[in-house]
Formats: structure tokens, sequence, C-alpha cells
């Protein structure tokens, strides 16, 4: 990065509210023109945090840097930074216009200046020609982007989004993904967004970081939050997973043997899991990470091979799946290829599971 | 079977608001009207005609109390306004939970009491042996006893706090129902209190501001009580005026030209006030 500073930092940033800790010295960086993401459940705390970037709230301690200047203390109308709110709030007194408008009239920009400005962002994020309209005549995903086109009319730094697609049905939120992605690299602007979804997350940033209370567990880009978590709860919450409690047998090197509580061996590869012999353990799969076949044939030599009995199938397109019970233990979720023999899979029908060690984490349960 | 039973419901329903309306509004307003249009030309005898509505436009008297009357209400509704309006913003954002709830109900419990001894109250407080009298002379900023009673200002005391609860009332309604992230957004995009107040609160505060100064203006300028008592005998009121026509001067036919004529302001200066707030009278009677 040529940039030495980058646009958004955050040091130590802390949240107290009388004895309770919303944000728990949280640090991390934004450099120019990239989409961070802050993935976490409801009530992890990543609202505040952003609250706290805007300047509705106050950090108890820590510091806040946009473009290198240390934020604490300045009021949010003086802060380079806009938001685009969860239920958008435009302003349904005012016409698109004078909206999109607002933020150019409180600096006091000439009339002319302002309808060419207002106009030219419009036009840009799609919707020319609507600055007369009132904003109940405009559907969900024009009002997201006229909520959009009002941020960065005035040019901030840095745009936060505060889970803004949440009250959109599910196809326009799938598309509404594709184009917030789109509009980011078009106006090069450092977008911050916090979500609980992680699918948003994962198409559209270039780093995620993962929150729980109040801290962050993970900060990385998509693939590797989503393929080598750090922690358990990244592993549990970041896309599907099966989540299998066991006990550590033996290490041998990178791989170790674990049982699990229903009594199956598990093998999996961990160069540096922290684990010793006898310790408990959380061990993480990804359902695709499953191998499913209908015979026991050419599977001899692989590890982690089970034969078990199809629960339920959940057909869902390419997303499809079943439930694999084995002869013991709580059944597992096994993506569902569209191909061939797997299509006529029904519950009852006998299948084989096997997995390789390298592709499932293997993590120190809570509280061992 | 059903649609006429539920018909039946309706009406049934329906029959106190429609009595109500056509017994006790309807008919004394003919009545007044009938009574109004009648000139007196001899005793028991009357034409008809306008001659009542006539000598009111030629005794300066009547239309300079008239016009009096509806300046003084229209300042009272201003200053209720901007009483009202910080303390329902107060009430309506600022505060929460318990705290809404007692403020909202302090601004109530005056009014479990009569106007009647409200308004003696404020006697109390402002003649010449009252409270702020003594006080005065006791802090020794004046020599003597004042009088605070019997002028206009006293009057326009007693009307704004006459008043204000239903002012209060409307706004805090509307301002509760402005979204606090619209007022997070407008700071979010650089404004500053007067332009978020200006562009953003007061344009979604409007019908309640307006029906707020519409029921502040009527009770003001229908008023009898307060003006007479915090204004003395001359303290010069329409509503006296029209008083004294029936009960004193017992010219019943006057008495009704006036009572019309200010039913005719009252109305045209609501009008006049919905047309320059561009609002309409369903529309905030409706969402106030």
């Amino acid at each position: 990065m040529a940039n030495p500073a980058p646009d958004l930092q955050c040091l130590d940033l802390t949240k107290d509210f009388d004895d309770f800790r919303a944000v728990d010295h949280v640090s991390f960086e934004v450099p120019q023109g990239s989409f961070f993401s802050i993935l976490g459940p409801s009530g992890c705390g990543k609202t505040t945090l952003l609250r706290m970037i805007a300047g509705f709230q106050s950090p108890s301690s820590g510091d806040l840097l946009i473009k290198g200047a240390s934020m604490i203390g300045v009021p949010p109308n003086k802060r380079p930074v806009s938001m685009v709110f969860q239920h958008l709030a435009l302003f349904p007194t005012m016409n698109i216009g004078d909206n999109v408008g607002f933020g150019l009239r409180q600096r006091g920009v000439a009339r002319a200046e302002i309808a060419r400005r207002v106009d030219e962002i419009l036009a840009r994020v799609g919707l020319p020609g609507v600055a007369g309209r009132r904003v109940d005549q405009l559907s969900g995903g024009q009002k997201q982007r006229v909520a959009i086109a009002r941020c960065m009319v005035l040019e901030p730094d840095v745009l936060l989004l505060d889970e803004p697609l949440g009250a959109l049905d599910l196809k326009l939120r799938e598309h509404m993904k594709v184009e917030l992605k789109s509009l980011q690299a078009a106006f090069n602007t450092t977008f911050v967004y916090i979500t609980h979804d992680q699918s948003e997350a994962l198409v559209m940033s270039d780093n995620i970081a993962v929150m729980n209370r109040g801290r962050f567990e993970q900060i990385g880009p998509p693939q590797e939050v989503y393929h080598s978590p750090d922690t358990a709860f990244v592993a549990g919450f970041v896309g599907e997973a099966n989540r299998i409690d066991a006990r550590l047998v033996s290490v041998n090197g990178p791989v170790l043997t674990l049982e699990s509580e229903s009594g199956a061996a598990l093998s999996v590869e961990a160069a540096q899991s922290g684990l010793s012999a006898g310790q408990r353990a959380q061990v993480f799969l990804r359902p695709e990470a499953i191998e499913l076949t209908t015979s026991a044939e050419g599977l001899e030599g692989r590890e982690n091979v089970t034969k078990g009995t199809v629960a339920s199938v959940l057909f869902n397109g390419a997303n499809s799946s079943v439930t694999v019970q084995h002869a013991s233990g709580t059944p597992i979720s096994v993506a569902l290829p569209q191909t061939g023999d797997m299509a006529k899979l029904r519950p009852g029908s006998t299948v084989y599971t096997s997995w390789h060690p390298g592709r499932a984490r293997v993590y120190p349960a809570p509280g061992a | 079977m059903t649609t006429d039973g539920s018909k039946l419901g309706f009406y049934l329903l329906l029959a106190p608001i429609l009595l109500w309306l056509v017994v006790l509004i309807i008919l004394p307003h003919l009545g007044l009207f009938w009574v109004s249009i009648s000139e007196k030309i001899g005793p028991r005898e009357f034409q008809t005609g306008f001659g009542n509505y006539v000598t009111f436009f030629e005794e300066p008297l009547y239309w300079r109390t008239f016009a009096r009357t509806a300046i003084m209400s229209i300042l009272a509704t201003a200053l209720t306004l901007i009483f009202g309006f910080p303390i329902a913003y107060y009430i309506a954002k600022l505060t929460r939970g318990r705290t809404k709830t007692t403020l909202f109900l302090m601004c109530m419990i005056p009014f479990w009491v009569s106007e009647l001894v409200r308004t003696f109250g404020w006697m109390i407080l402002l003649r010449e042996t009252g409270v702020f009298s003594n006080l005065l002379q006791y802090l020794g900023l004046v020599s003597g006893p004042v009088e605070f009673l019997y002028n206009d200002a006293a009057i326009m005391v007693g009307l704004v706090y006459t008043s204000i609860l239903f002012m209060v009332v409307p706004l805090v309604t509307t301002l509760d129902s402005l979204d606090d992230s619209l007022i997070e957004a407008g700071y979010d995009l650089g404004g500053n209190s007067l332009s978020i107040l200006r562009e953003i609160v007061i344009p979604h505060a409007m019908p309640g501001i307006v029906s707020g100064c519409i029921v502040v203006f009527m009770l003001s300028l229908g008023n009898y009580l307060t003006p007479i008592l915090l204004g003395g005998k001359d303290s010069l009121w329409f509503t006296g005026m029209i008083y004294t026509q029936f009960i004193t001067r017992f010219n019943w036919e006057l008495g009704s030209a006036l009572g019309f004529l200010l039913l005719a302001l009252s109305s045209g200066v609501v009008f006049l006030g919905l047309k320059l707030s561009r609002q309409s009278l369903a529309d905030t009677m409706g969402r106030a």
C-alpha cells in the first residue's frame, strides 16, 4: 500500500455500558478502497462498534483514527464518514433530490451545484431522473441505492453500512449483494459493513472480522476465514459445519487420533492444535468436505470411513444435503452432489461417508 | 340476514353522535342564526334583515374588540407553541420509560383541577397583595406593592397556561413517531441542531403543530373565564362582549350576530393557517 495511513484504524477500542463491556479491546485497520465486513451474531457489539466509528457513541478507551487523524471528541457531523442506516433513514418529508442533497446543503454548496451533483450521483447508482419523486414511490432496492447515493455525494473517506440489506426479501438481497460490491468498486471508497449474515460478508468483503462477545475472533479474507478458522466460534459461525465432540487419544506428529463421544475413531490433521492426549476437543467438519458413496468399493485405504443410513434428504438445488445417521452419535449433514445415483438416495438408504484428515478442524473444547 | 343485523348495529352506534350533532350543535346554531337575522323594530316586533351585522361594523368598539381578540389569540397560540415545543421534544425524544410517563403526567396533573380554580391560583400569584408582589418587596427590588393583574400580559399568561397541554399532547404524539435514526442521519450527513430542527423535525411534526395550534387558537378565542378574571372588566374579549349582549343588555339578536361572527372568524383563521402550512384538516386531525 502506497498510502501510509489506512482510511480507518481502531486501536484497542473499548466501550463499557454500566457493568457490561460491549466492545472489548478491538484493534483493526482498513486500507483505502477496501470492503471490510464485521460479522457476528446479534448482541456481539458490532453495532456499538459502528456507532463509535460514526460518532454517535464515544469509546470508553482506545483510539479511533480516520486517515491518520484521531476522531476522539469529534462530533458525528464533523467526521469524514457517512452511514447507511439499518432502515435507511431516508427523510420521508423530502423528495429524493432533497434527500440526496441534504448533506451538500449543510455544507453551503450553491443550489445549482447541488442539483448538478445530485443528478450525477443518482445516475451513478443507476437511478437517473428520480430526484423529483417521493421516498415512498421507490422500491426497496431503489431506496437502498438512494441511501448510498445520499452518503456518497459527500465523498466520505469511509462509508459505514449497518445491515442495510436486512429488510429486503431474499431475491433482492442476493441481487443487492452483487450490486453493493460493484458500487464499492466503482466509487473506490472504503466500506465498513456490519452484518450477522455470513453469506453477505463472504460474498462482498475483501476482509472479514468475525466478532463475538465484544472481541474480534479472527480477521482475514473470506477464504481464510472460511477454510481455516482460528477458533471454534468462527468455525461454527461462518458457513455450515458439523460439530463433533471428541476426546484426544493420541498425537502422531501432525495427525491426531480422537475418539468421539459416541465411540467412533476420528483422524484429523492439525499441525499446531496445542492439544495433548486425553484432552476434550471439538472437531468441525464442513458438509462439502465429506465424501458420500453408496458402496464400500474403492474406499480401501481412505481414512475416516463410516457406514451409515440416510436419515433425511434436504433438496435445495445445488445446495442439497442429506443427514446421515451413523451407528452411533448425532446425525451429520453432508453435501449432496446432484449427480448420478446420488439423486436416488432416499431416507433409509445405506451410504458410506469418508473425509480427508486435512479437511477437518479441531479445537480445544470450551472450558477444557 | 347478517348484513341487515350489522347495518342495524352500525346505525345504533352512529345514533348517539348523530343525535349529539343535530340536537346540540346544528339545531342551536340554526336557532342562533335565525335570531341573528331578526331586527327588532318595536316591542316584540321583528323583521328579517342583516341589521345586527351592520351594527357590528358601524360600532368601532365591536370590531376593534373582535380584531384584538383575534390578534391576542394568535399571539397566545404562537407563545404556546414556542413554550410547548421544547417541552414536547424533551418528553418525546430525550426521556425514556418511567421518566417519560412521569413528565407527561406532570403536564396533565394541573388539568385535574377546574379552570376556575387554576385561574384563581394565578390571581393569588399576580395580585397586588399576591406572592410575586410581596416577593419583590421582600427582596427590596420595589418600594411598594405592584399590580400584575388586569393587563394584557396577565391575560396572555393565563391563556398560555390554560392551553399548553393541548399543544404538548399532539406534539408529543407526532414527535414520538419520529424515528431517532432520522435525526442521527441528519447529524451524520453534516447537519447541525438548527438545520435538523428546521429540515427534519419540524416538517415531521407539522401535523402535530397544526392540530395543536388549531385547538389552542379555538380555546383562546372562545375563552371567557381567563380574560375576564385576569384581564378585569376592561379585558375587552369578544366572548365577554357576547355575554354582555345576552345577559346584561338582553339583546339576543346582536349577541347571536356577534356569536356567528366569532364562528366565522375562527373558521377563517383556521382555514388560512391550514393553507399557509399546506396541511389538510383530515391529515392533521387523523395523525395527532
